[in-house]
């Protein structure tokens, strides 16, 4: 399998050192816990890249690897996760795991991560662990690192990279509190999905979670939409963002697709602005694709829309702004107002058909 | 229903950002501030419960003096009052520290729910609000979309964004803490008569301060460094009129990448 373009790939660039006051200037020493989310039996990818973050860190730094894996009494998960290459694998399996309850979840890892206190507690950046994560960082009472795009270790401390201010400044986050430093990481954080196999004993851990109230019931699971567009088989996307401003100007993508044959996309603003249909949407919260040819118009790239389509084969980008981050993973880049560039496509693309 | 709609001031959402010479921080001079834009829509919600189930919605803050700018625009909305945490020396840069300032002052007050943003503009950590919840004790749901308060039930029904378009729609006891998707519904405009009403509305102060906090014993998050995402751009960057871009982009799409 190809594996993802990395959008961002870090400074690499050596910190000055800095000593933490729990730390008296060693070489960090510890373990290094990863939590594995699953469904219908298979570790997800998220994870999967997760650890294989956390078992190259580990090799660099002389740092043990443990996977937590909660489940319900079935254990069906369980079953999947002795080939992994780690120092144990943590299985807490109660009926209360059987589906993500925030409460739940929280205690029984509250439980092993306080007695255990390794030195970070690493999840993937998914929508579960968005509504987990901070929950058991406060009942913790340890920092939290979310929507990670990098993670290194500096002497006896981590770096967390992640962005602020909308996607446009990068910061190098060091977390001051108590182990384990948490952290959720998004996709191509780490060194993509290389995880190493090997065997590992698999060490129950029991928790109990008797007396444990029961707040959240999921009432419904619902799909966006009853007749989804499946743009995962598009061989060409013609993409709208928030640059194209105006729902009239969507026209112009529209002649555009129609003369490549190719199916309309679209960012998650351009979709919240009810330009799209919310079954064209693009990226975290939407569908993932992989085209021939994506032409991302007004789109700047942010990570959330990047994850979904940054696995298409040629990327053109349209923005007017030139610091925008699409045109990092973009093969081709246009500078300039889509309105003029994209009725102008179209002509030449019409033109040549006609010959 | 009595609902708290906790509010962020950031950063205006066109600013062309600059680093200040230490980078350990954003350096523009002049920056505009506005509510946080999941905040905005938060309070959104927080003012369509009060018409469907009337009661108070109360804005609390926590931030710099000048956010009370940005809570007036929230009172000429249709919020009734507002608390402000004076964070003069900027201290509360860490999520769990404004969870325990904000936490501080809901102690003794009175609540059936507490609405804040997904995640700000400035730090986007999204944590505030789940870990509020938790240090209250009360039960919460993030990414929300859509809400819908069962007052026989004295419970909140809640629709959870997920992954790749689905969605959940999750029940949870009140009182409770929701955070807000942005880009939900359509945001009011303040009327000219709630502009006037807003200047009477009351908002009192807080100094950070005297809310006993012993902030150093707190999780904190350093940001040793901000920087501009590096430019790894392996682009081929096409230029010239719009006819002359068109002409080249078709023949590299043709020759190169041979998609056309």
């Amino acid at each position: 399998m190809k594996s993802p373009r990395r959008w961002w790939t870090g400074s690499g660039e050596r910190q000055k050192s800095c000593n933490p006051p729990d730390c008296g200037g060693e070489a960090m020493m510890g373990e290094i816990y990863v939590l594995l989310d699953h469904s219908k039996g298979r570790v997800d990818t998220l994870s999967r890249e997760t650890l294989a973050l956390a078992q190259q860190l580990g090799r660099a730094h002389g740092l043990g690897v443990k996977a937590l894996l909660l489940c319900g009494p079935s254990r069906s998960a369980a079953e999947n996760v002795a080939g992994l290459q780690v120092d144990e694998v943590l299985v807490a399996s109660h009926q209360r795991l059987e589906q993500y309850d925030p409460d739940a979840h929280c205690h029984a890892l509250t439980r092993i991560l306080a007695q255990d206190r390794p030195l970070a507690f690493l999840m993937g950046h998914s929508y579960q662990n968005i509504d987990l994560a901070p929950k058991l960082a406060a009942s913790l009472k340890c920092g939290l690192v979310t929507d990670c795009i990098g993670c290194r270790i500096d002497g006896e401390s981590m770096v967390f990279v992640r962005q602020m201010f909308r996607n446009r400044i990068n910061a190098d986050v060091r977390v001051r509190s108590p182990h384990p430093w948490i952290a959720t990481l998004q996709s191509g954080a780490g060194a993509g999905n290389d995880l190493l196999e090997g065997s590992s004993p698999v060490v129950e851990r029991t928790v109990d979670l008797s007396g444990l109230a029961h707040r959240r019931t999921v009432v419904e699971t619902v799909g966006a939409v009853k007749e989804k567009v499946d743009l995962a088989k598009a061989d060409m996307i013609v993409a709208a963002g928030r640059g194209i401003k105006r729902k009239e100007n969507l026209r112009l993508l529209e002649e555009l697709a129609e003369v490549l044959g190719a199916e309309l996309g679209a960012s998650r603003a351009a979709v919240d602005s009810e330009w799209l249909e919310r079954d064209r949407q693009i990226g975290s919260s939407g569908q993932s694709v992989a085209p021939r040819l994506y032409i991302a118009c007004g789109i700047s790239g942010a990570i959330q829309h990047v994850v979904g389509m940054r696995n298409s084969a040629n990327v053109v980008a349209i923005n007017t702004d030139p610091d925008a981050p699409i045109f990092n993973l973009a093969h081709y880049g246009i500078v300039g107002d889509l309105m003029e560039i994209v009725p102008a496509l179209t002509r030449k693309l019409r033109e040549e058909k006609g010959r | 229903m009595k609902v708290f709609t906790c509010l962020k001031e950031t950063p205006s959402r066109d600013t062309r950002y600059e680093l200040s010479p230490d980078s350990s921080w954003i350096g523009n001079a002049e920056v505009t501030h506005e509510i946080s834009e999941c905040d905005e829509y938060a309070l959104e919600e927080a003012l369509k419960l009060k018409e469907q189930h009337q009661g108070e919605v109360v804005l609390l803050t926590a931030g710099r003096a000048e956010s009370e700018k940005s809570m007036r625009k929230g009172l000429a909305m249709g919020a009734d009052r507002g608390v402000l945490i004076l964070d003069r020396e900027r201290e509360l840069s860490s999520p769990y520290r404004v969870a325990a300032a904000l936490e501080k002052v809901l102690q003794d007050q009175e609540y059936d729910l507490i609405l804040t943003g997904t995640q700000s503009d400035d730090y986007g950590y999204a944590q505030t609000g789940p870990m509020l919840a938790q240090l209250l004790g009360l039960p919460h749901a993030t990414i929300v979309m859509q809400i819908q308060v069962q007052e026989d039930r004295g419970s909140v029904r809640a629709l959870r964004e997920m992954e790749s378009g689905w969605f959940e729609w999750v029940e949870i006891p009140l009182p409770a803490v929701l955070t807000i998707q942005a880009g939900i519904s359509q945001i009011r405009y303040a009327t000219l008569r709630g502009i006037m009403q807003a200047r009477r509305k009351e908002i009192r102060k807080i100094e950070l301060g005297g809310l006993g906090l012993d902030l150093s014993s707190m999780p904190h998050l350093e940001i040793e460094r901000l920087y501009f995402p590096e430019q790894t751009s392996k682009a081929e960057m096409i230029e010239g009129t719009p006819d002359e871009i068109a002409s080249t982009l078709v023949d590299r799409l043709r020759r190169e990448a041979k998609v056309l």
